[in-house]
């Protein structure tokens, strides 16, 4: 495949460019950055919860802390970091030249980093940052909030419209430029995913803008969409909160199931199980994420009637997300198993993301969520699909597609150091959590009993070691791209399936210039 | 931060209190208590029991299925079969889940025929409660934090309650069965008490029902459970469950305290009560934010403030009235007109702003009825 021109010289490179690769690079490397700013958040909170009593900081800017940790891992690193994936494959596995509308992409990516340092920015104002948590529930976030609101607000606008057309373009690129042959039940599901992903993005960011430009308009212009006081409704800003809230979730770990259904085959050599499944599971699970937002409100006092229709309905989740890890296990059974990092990481998933799953079923029982609500058993299950889930599946990808993008292997025994490493130090964070929780802790909360002390220093120092071995990645990727041993096969690795391994490694700046020809049938991924 | 560093030091280093690791949700003492625990222990075991088995296939295919030991991928890629048995069986599984959960949550809802009402409101950052009985003088009062900023910033050795003991505890009668309308002042709280397994929102604006019935006596504790600002982290909540009784005996004492305060506040009281009861009300409601010293923190410094030594009625203003847009309450409803004169005697007259000024409770009903 001809070269016809390759990438600019210098900053403008970066600043103009219109090239899938590179703007999916840049979603990358500005993911990782925020990845470790909200890591860094993350480490002032453990350590100041490492002991009971105050130490280091301020109940107020405790809040701080856990309010932009909550907003930079969710908008900062965990979104934009799949939307830098989709943006690198998505043309390459659906046999495409680039994304259907480049200089969008290259505007939605840009956007991003205006409105982080604006967020980042407001931990300088009068009045600290914002401190209401990641949900900013009303009229915390309203009346009671630091001035910098109004900086979080548009922050957050900004990061919806970012959202929505990387959205847009997604659904735009699979629709229209999947390669002749590549039927949709012939897609990759990492295009699956991300293509049910993408809809529910364009569905909920608006809801998400409605809920803050209320808040500017309560704070602002005097309206009372949540004030009781001037006939609102404080729960109002909730419902349409967890409405884009709860899809919210599954955004997140919708595509990291479509990476972890890449990868798994890949080293199980052996076909993804239940394909067809698969795809309806997926999509189910987008429908129910509609359907189930209030399971977050048990306590704020709902009729019977809500409780238990929200109740049975998030129950129903468990359905088909069972149905895709069956099928992951299934996948993998009676394949060919070899245990690379990018494997390790997923099967490190597909353990920690199921026991998030059980604590999500047994949270949606709602009077056992009475006992749960606001508690560190919610924060424990929220980080096993989170950081397990999502964070896990995002470096297995990492590892993966990492030779074929720079045309360098990684140091598989650093990669795997730095699985271990994560794997324990995830779980000796995040485990004691579930205790700590049961027993009665409220989350965010700066200061504790006695009786949490021991699980507390127990997650602080996981957190310690989770943290730094975030930065053994980084390492490895860097001496990866910089020094690490190049490799030319197409097809990196022996059971990788799929068109982005039909390109040369490294894959070269244009791709798919012509149509590939899709042979394989459906079912082979 | 930097706060008595010295003492902060040796206190970051002592021994913790030797609590138990308690490891599981509390059964509690209610009989609802006890259904979620069980439910909880039933949806738990099932969830072990479905985690053994897919691990176990899991771990033994990677176990068997190793490429390192020659295996041989099988090519086999789907079953409809099998993925209609994997979709029913979970789906008959959550059926079973849902059965005694619906059960549990009508019993929770049924907060019908209660015997005595008692209105809980959140305020940042403390519980004020309310007996809501039409006979007899009303009884109402705040249950603030009693953990003092000596434990809380490690300079003193943290007691067993350690941030779950209050000043003033709510009182219930055991055997009762008690409703508890919840609602909040400003922003939303949240009261929980893991043991009697109640858990409502406190809304502004709105009001939650729960109840509980409590068996034994004993002392209940809980916290705040909805991120309410800054010191979320710091409005216990500490139930009393005693015999009807002994709750009859405590009521009445209360009325009877009501009814004192109430007579007090016609009298003219001397300078020392003043400052012995002022010092009182400063250090339950002002201190967290103006310092102990009346040095300021999250509010301003009370010592040579312009307001405090400035026109009564404009400091009476601030403190019955808040400042909006400010962490500064409004007292006026908090505290009664008694303590109210005795706070605004003190401020004026304690950390060296000796204006020499003496407020008495008649002075704040005359400003308080303009």
């Amino acid at each position: 495949m001809a070269d016809h021109h390759g990438p600019a010289q210098g900053i403008s490179r970066w600043l103009f460019t219109t090239n899938h690769k590179d703007i999916g690079t840049m979603y990358l490397w500005f993911s990782f950055a925020m990845f470790l700013l909200g890591g860094f958040f993350a480490m002032v909170i453990r350590a100041e919860l490492f002991q009971p009593g105050m130490q280091l900081v301020e109940p107020g800017f405790f809040n701080q802390m856990t309010t932009l940790h909550g907003l930079v891992m969710v908008f900062g690193a965990i979104m934009p970091s799949f939307v830098g994936l989709a943006n690198w494959l998505i043309p390459m596995m659906i046999g495409a030249p680039d994304m259907a509308l480049p200089r969008m992409n290259n505007w939605s990516f840009w956007i991003l980093p205006p409105a982080f340092l604006m967020l980042a920015s407001t931990l300088f104002m009068e009045g600290g940052a914002p401190a209401f948590g990641w949900t900013f529930y009303a009229p915390l976030s309203t009346t009671y909030a630091a001035p910098s609101v109004t900086f979080f607000i548009f922050a957050i606008h900004i990061l919806g419209v970012s959202s929505i057309m990387g959205s847009i373009n997604i659904i735009a690129t699979v629709m229209n430029m999947r390669a002749p042959g590549m039927t949709y039940m012939k897609m990759p599901m990492f295009v699956w995913t991300w293509l049910i992903t993408a809809f529910l993005l364009v569905a909920v960011m608006p809801v998400l803008a409605g809920a803050v430009t209320m808040m500017l308009m309560d704070i602002h212009f005097g309206t009372s969409f949540f004030s009781a006081a001037g006939g609102g409704d404080p729960v109002l800003f909730q419902h349409i909160f967890w409405f884009f809230g709860h899809p919210e979730v599954y955004i997140i770990i919708l595509p990291a199931f479509g990476v972890v259904s890449q990868i798994i085959p890949a080293f199980s050599r052996k076909p993804l199980f239940g394909y067809a499944s698969m795809v309806y599971a997926t999509a189910s699970i987008a429908f129910l994420s509609f359907i189930v937002w209030a399971h977050h409100m048990y306590t704020v006092g709902m009729p019977i009637a809500g409780e238990l229709f929200f109740m049975y309905a998030t129950m129903l989740i468990a359905v088909p997300t069972g149905v895709k890890v069956f099928n992951w296990i299934s996948t993998m059974w009676r394949g060919a198993l070899s245990f690379e990092t990018p494997m390790l990481f997923c099967i490190g998933f597909l353990i920690l993301f199921t026991l998030g799953g059980f604590t999500g079923l047994m949270l949606s029982i709602a009077p056992a969520d009475f006992q749960y609500h606001d508690t560190y058993f919610v924060v424990a299950h929220f980080h096993y699909v989170m950081v397990a889930g999502a964070v896990f599946s995002m470096t297995a990808a990492v590892y993966y597609w990492l030779p074929k993008w720079c045309g360098r292997m990684y140091n598989e025994a650093m990669g795997k150091t730095h699985f271990w490493v994560s794997f324990i130090g995830f779980n000796i964070t995040f485990f004691p959590q579930h205790f700590v929780g049961l027993a009665g802790m409220p989350r965010r909360i700066p200061d504790y009993a006695l009786q949490f002390a021991d699980f507390n220093m127990m997650s602080s120092i996981g957190a310690f070691i989770y943290g730094a071995s975030q930065l053994l990645f980084l390492y490895n990727v860097v001496a990866t791209i910089v020094a690490g041993k190049p490799v030319s096969e197409e097809k990196v690795w022996d059971g990788a399936e799929g068109l982005e391994w039909t390109v040369a490694t490294p894959a070269p700046y244009h791709t798919f210039e012509e149509p590939p020809l899709v042979p394989k049938p459906a079912g082979t991924i | 931060m930097g706060k008595r560093v010295s003492g902060a030091a040796v206190a970051f280093f002592a021994p913790l209190a030797a609590a138990e690791n308690q490891l599981n949700m509390s059964p509690g003492v209610t009989e609802i208590g006890a259904d979620i625990f069980q439910l909880h222990m039933l949806i738990m075991w099932i969830c072990v029991a479905i985690g053994v088995a897919v691990f176990a296939v899991m771990f033994y295919s990677i176990y068997a299925h190793r490429k390192s030991k020659g295996h041989q991928a099988a090519q086999f890629h789907e079953s409809t079969r099998v993925e209609v048995a994997w979709t029913v069986v979970p789906f008959l599984i959550l059926i079973a889940m849902a059965v005694p959960a619906t059960s549990t949550l009508l019993e929770v809802y049924d907060n019908d025929e209660a015997e005595l009402d008692i209105l809980i409101t959140g305020y940042q950052w403390k519980w004020k409660y309310e007996y809501l009985d039409e006979s007899g003088e009303p009884v109402a009062f705040f249950s603030n934090l009693a953990t003092s900023q000596e434990e809380i910033y490690n300079t003193e050795h943290k007691g067993d309650n350690y941030l779950l003991e209050v000043d003033e505890p709510l009182v219930i009668p055991t055997n009762t069965k008690v409703r508890f309308l919840v609602t909040a002042n400003d922003v939303i709280h949240s009261w929980w008490v893991p043991e009697i397994a109640v858990k409502r929102d406190a809304i502004p604006g709105f009001i939650n029902e729960a109840w509980t019935r409590v068996p034994e006596e004993g002392i209940y504790r809980g916290q705040c459970t909805e991120l309410c600002g800054a010191y979320h982290g710091f409005m216990p909540v500490e139930v009393h469950a005693v015999s009807p009784e002994d709750f009859d005996a405590w009521l009445l004492a209360k009325r009877g305290a009501a009814a004192a305060q109430t007579q007090l506040a016609m009298q003219t009281l001397s300078v020392d009560e003043l400052m012995d009861r002022g010092k009182a009300v400063y250090d339950s409601a002002c201190l967290a934010c103006h310092g102990a010293q009346g040095e300021g923190g999250i509010g301003n410094a009370i010592a040579g403030s312009t307001v405090v030594l400035g026109d009564l009625s404009s400091h009476m203003a601030v403190v019955a009235g808040g400042v909006s847009g400010t962490a500064m309450q409004a007292f006026g409803g908090q505290l009664n007109d008694v303590e109210l004169a005795a706070v605004l005697t003190y401020q004026r007259n304690a950390f060296g702003n000796n204006t020499g000024d003496v407020v008495q409770p008649g002075d704040v009903a005359g400003m308080k009825n303009g």
